[in-house]
């Protein structure tokens, strides 16, 4: 194929180069690299504790910086680059794809140790996630991602937060190496449904995905039991593994995405799941739509995704078999609400911490703090004013020291309080 | 009233507040000014009562209050003295004020340390050192305008995280330098803006990463303005080109769009009925990539209408584009010597290409053949299976690697996976081999011989499942 030829040709500048023109090379595959890598939506650098080091610069104290936004409102926490664009695949939503016309450029492994250092040593950035386009094989593949990962750590010390691209189907022994220079691990699903990615990932195959999932849980699950025994057991992949979903470039329904999620979560332990709206790029697939998906149907998956995960709601009581697509114009939460005016009212003052969390207007930090107050406080509506509760929206949910609901549950307006929990931590890079 | 004036350090005030409780000061009889703002004469003139208050000689402070008190400290709000006096005045009496988060002195407490706090990160996230060398070295100096005065709360952070560089923070009120030799903090007073270096020969790349990482489909500057307010851009390199990047975001979607509603396809020129003779009068008209343009004429599969065995092929080649059939150039000629040898009934063969039109550059008086890109595969991918769905054949043997890339992926290796059945919802066996062509660039006698025997194998794999079907 010409993708192969041109690759093959493609080999490595030399650093010795004139160091204005490495800089130049460095630059255009920079641009390339890293507008190839910004369809993927983790942005985050947290769950990992690790202190400076005499040797290296860098330590990360799990909670994870934003060192800039985007204009599109998006946290830059991370240097997210791919090693190359050069794709095997055809994976007809992505825009790397071996069918696609566009520009293709690959680092070596030394350019990216070097730019992370040199973009660390600015605090520009907490760390490197690292990605690629599929080439040669997946074992080549990974192996040139974890020698980035090795030469980071191993010979320049670095403290910093690493993430690495799993490639699906790599060798078992490579998922092991991977884990122990990197912070975190991610597959991703790529598409909801297998038939989706029959339809538009041809070369690959959920099985194949979950394999690695699997493995990647089962190393982690093995190094913390041995971190039990002995504390200086080496740690693997201590911020755990995440995962990507494309949506809205198939018919999958709201529905079965959220089902899938929730077997995602259980099977594998994920620490995120995060779901990317189809968005148009360059040399698109016909096949596609011309259009993005609405960023709002993105949104509610990640409040759907909330709830499953901080408000005790299960996969399957979000949407209905009737109703299988998530509302755009209110949060799910409300939609559950509205369908559940038996469960309402519900005292402040004495419900427990399960259906303070089902009222539509608080969150799940509130329900907290309202847990802690009430110990000593009876509250009342001016109380949840002090705390920013949206007392209009929870108006018709609640009863407080001197509220009664008066307007039937049914009759709440959609709120937005719920938008306070996604969109932050969306843009704050925090699991 | 009396009136103390306090130093902007928690230090300072801890020692008035001290001093102030040992002497039975009631919040309400003391005023803890903050010493950094200026007072009017009148002030300074009020009579000094005698304390009313019980005289506290141990005072009960609890870690958790001096822990956020220290961070309400570096609050720039001049009352947040007497807001901490208050508070540890109280603190003597009512022991679990702190979780009395509905009080409203604790809810300001709470307010001020949660200001200071988000101001910590910010300065933890939107320093950007610039990288200086001078007699001793490299160092990495930053200038950054923090809204409280935090600098010590933040420097440990620096300190950790960049242990093995020499580095400096300058800011208006104070600044703080680091050397990994002595790993030691130094503290020192504000300087103006002038002393930071200017630039740093990294911020180049750093502008090209943060101008390519984001979509420009999803351009929302409200979110950018929440979580980096205007006020801290002008210390932020990549925020420079910000203006231009947002100009630049909407017609780059523009341009997207229209790139991808232009990409390159045959479908709408298919017609819905998917006979031979229907899809062979339409060929002539499809537009649908621009290789029409120059090649001579469209080129149609052929043989037998509902053959068990198809064979397609990449594109036609010079002789086919001159006479409009497939399969009679000098590769044609291999496929059926091949054939022949099998004893393959050609009757029984439908033959035709990935690709419809012949693809070439003229090199004086001879028309070179040219690989198809995958765009152009694609796009011809139509024509091929509604072929496929007309003659509805068992057995597919994919010539070469096109033809095997467009039924069976972009992944397909052909040297690797030849000759071997393959998983495809295009008929009930798929397989591929080599192209005849192959055979005929084959780079000495031997390895010509060793192609022909990968096709003629292949070609009788393919055969004999054909048999096997009937």
């Amino acid at each position: 194929m010409k993708a192969r030829i041109t690759f093959a040709l493609c080999s490595l500048p030399e650093m010795a180069l004139n160091r204005d023109m490495a800089m130049l090379s460095v630059q255009n595959k920079l641009e390339i690299l890293a507008d190839a890598a910004k369809y993927d939506a983790s942005c985050a650098s947290s769950g990992a504790k690790r202190a400076g080091n005499s040797k290296g610069v860098g330590h990360t104290d799990g909670m994870g910086i934003c060192h800039s936004y985007t204009p599109d409102g998006r946290c830059v926490s991370l240097l997210k680059i791919l090693l190359t664009n050069y794709c095997t695949y055809d994976c007809v939503f992505c825009v790397n794809r071996v069918s696609s016309d566009i520009r293709r450029a690959r680092f070596s492994p030394q350019e990216v140790v070097g730019l992370t250092l040199d973009f660390y040593k600015r605090n520009y950035i907490e760390g490197l996630f690292l990605s690629s386009g599929i080439i040669q094989s997946p074992d080549y593949t990974m192996e040139q991602l974890i020698e980035v990962a090795k030469t980071l750590r191993s010979v320049h010390h670095f403290g910093g937060y690493i993430h690495l691209k799993t490639i699906a189907g790599c060798d078992e022994r490579l998922v092991q190496e991977a884990g122990r220079w990197a912070d975190r691990l991610s597959v991703n699903i790529e598409l909801p449904s297998q038939s989706d990615l029959v339809q538009l990932a041809p070369e690959k195959k959920a099985v194949v995905i979950e394999g690695t999932m699997g493995q990647i849980r089962a190393k982690k699950d093995a190094a913390e039991d041995e971190g039990k025994a002995l504390r200086s057991a080496p740690k693997f992949a201590p911020a755990g593994q995440s995962t990507q979903m494309v949506v809205g470039a198939t018919e999958t329904t709201d529905r079965q995405i959220i089902l899938r999620a929730s077997t995602l979560y259980g099977g594998y332990k994920l620490r995120r799941i995060y779901y990317t709206g189809f968005s148009p790029y360059p040399e698109a697939d016909a096949r596609l739509p011309l259009k993005a998906t609405p960023l709002m149907r993105e949104h509610r998956l990640y409040q759907a995704d909330w709830l499953m995960r901080f408000y005790g709601f299960s996969a399957e009581e979000i949407t209905t078999e009737s109703a299988p697509q998530l509302s755009l114009d209110e949060d799910p939460k409300t939609t559950w609400a509205k369908a559940h005016p038996e469960f309402y009212p519900v005292d402040v003052n004495a419900a427990p911490r399960e259906a303070l969390l089902r009222v539509p207007g608080i969150g799940h930090r509130n329900v907290e703090r309202i847990l802690r107050i009430r110990t000593y406080h009876r509250m009342s509506m001016e109380d949840l004013r002090k705390l920013h509760v949206r007392v209009k929206s929870v108006a018709g949910y609640v009863v407080a020291a001197d509220h009664l609901p008066t307007a039937p549950a049914a009759g709440a307006m959609p709120t937005a309080q719920m938008e306070l929990f996604a969109a932050s931590s969306a843009l704050s890079g925090q699991v | 009233m009396r009136r103390v004036e306090v130093a902007p350090t928690f230090e300072a005030w801890r020692e008035v507040a001290r001093e102030a409780l040992k002497d039975g000061y009631r919040p309400e009889e003391i005023n803890l000014a903050d010493a950094t703002v200026p007072v009017s004469g009148l002030l300074t003139l009020q009579a000094e009562d005698e304390p009313q208050g019980a005289m506290v000689a141990r005072p009960h402070v609890p870690k958790e209050f001096l822990e956020r008190a220290r961070s309400v400290a570096a609050h720039r709000e001049a009352r947040r003295w007497n807001l901490l006096y208050r508070v540890l005045w109280r603190l003597q009496s009512e022991r679990r004020l702190l979780r009395m988060e509905l009080d409203a002195d604790v809810a300001e407490f709470g307010r001020l340390e949660q200001q200071v706090r988000r101001d910590l990160h910010k300065m933890h996230a939107f320093v950007r050192f610039r990288r200086i060398v001078d007699e001793d070295g490299e160092q990495f100096v930053a200038w950054h305008e923090p809204d409280h005065r935090i600098v010590p709360l933040a420097a440990p952070f620096f300190a950790e995280r960049f242990a093995v560089m020499r580095w400096a923070i300058l800011t208006p009120d104070e600044c703080v330098s680091w050397r990994p030799e002595t790993k030691e903090l130094i503290f020192g007073p504000g300087v103006p803006r002038e002393t930071a270096p200017q630039a740093d020969e990294l911020e180049g790349l750093w502008r090209s990463y943060y101008g390519a990482i984001f979509n420009p489909a999803r351009v929302n500057p409200k979110a950018m303005r929440a979580e980096m307010p205007v006020r801290y851009w002008k210390n932020l390199p990549e925020l420079t080109q910000l203006p231009n990047l947002m100009q630049k975001a909407e017609s780059r979607v523009q341009s997207m769009m229209i790139r991808q509603s232009r990409q390159p396809t045959a479908a709408p020129f298919v017609p819905e009925e998917h006979t031979l003779t229907v899809l062979r009068e339409a060929l002539p008209r499809c537009e649908g990539c621009d290789l029409f343009r120059h090649a001579t004429q469209v080129v149609p599969g052929a043989g037998a209408a509902h053959a068990a065995l198809m064979l397609v092929g990449e594109q036609p080649g010079d002789q086919e584009d001159l006479q409009g059939e497939p399969f009679i150039g000098p590769a044609g000629a291999i496929l059926r010597r091949a054939m022949e040898e099998l004893g393959i009934d050609a009757e029984q063969v439908y033959v035709t290409n990935a690709v419809k039109h012949f693809k070439f550059v003229s090199r004086g008086k001879f028309r070179l053949h040219q690989n198809p890109k995958m765009s152009e595969i694609s796009a011809c991918r139509p024509w091929l299976l509604a072929e496929i769905d007309a003659v509805k054949p068992s057995v597919i043997l994919c010539l070469g690697a096109s033809a095997a890339k467009s039924l069976l992926g972009g992944t397909f290796a052909l040297m690797k996976q030849r000759g071997e059945p393959q998983e495809s919802t295009h008929a009930r066996h798929v397989y591929a081999t080599v192209h005849p062509s192959a055979v005929l660039r084959g780079a000495d006698e031997e390895g010509r011989a060793q192609l022909y025997a990968y096709l003629k194998a292949d070609l009788a794999t393919a055969w004999a499942q054909v048999l096997k079907c009937e």
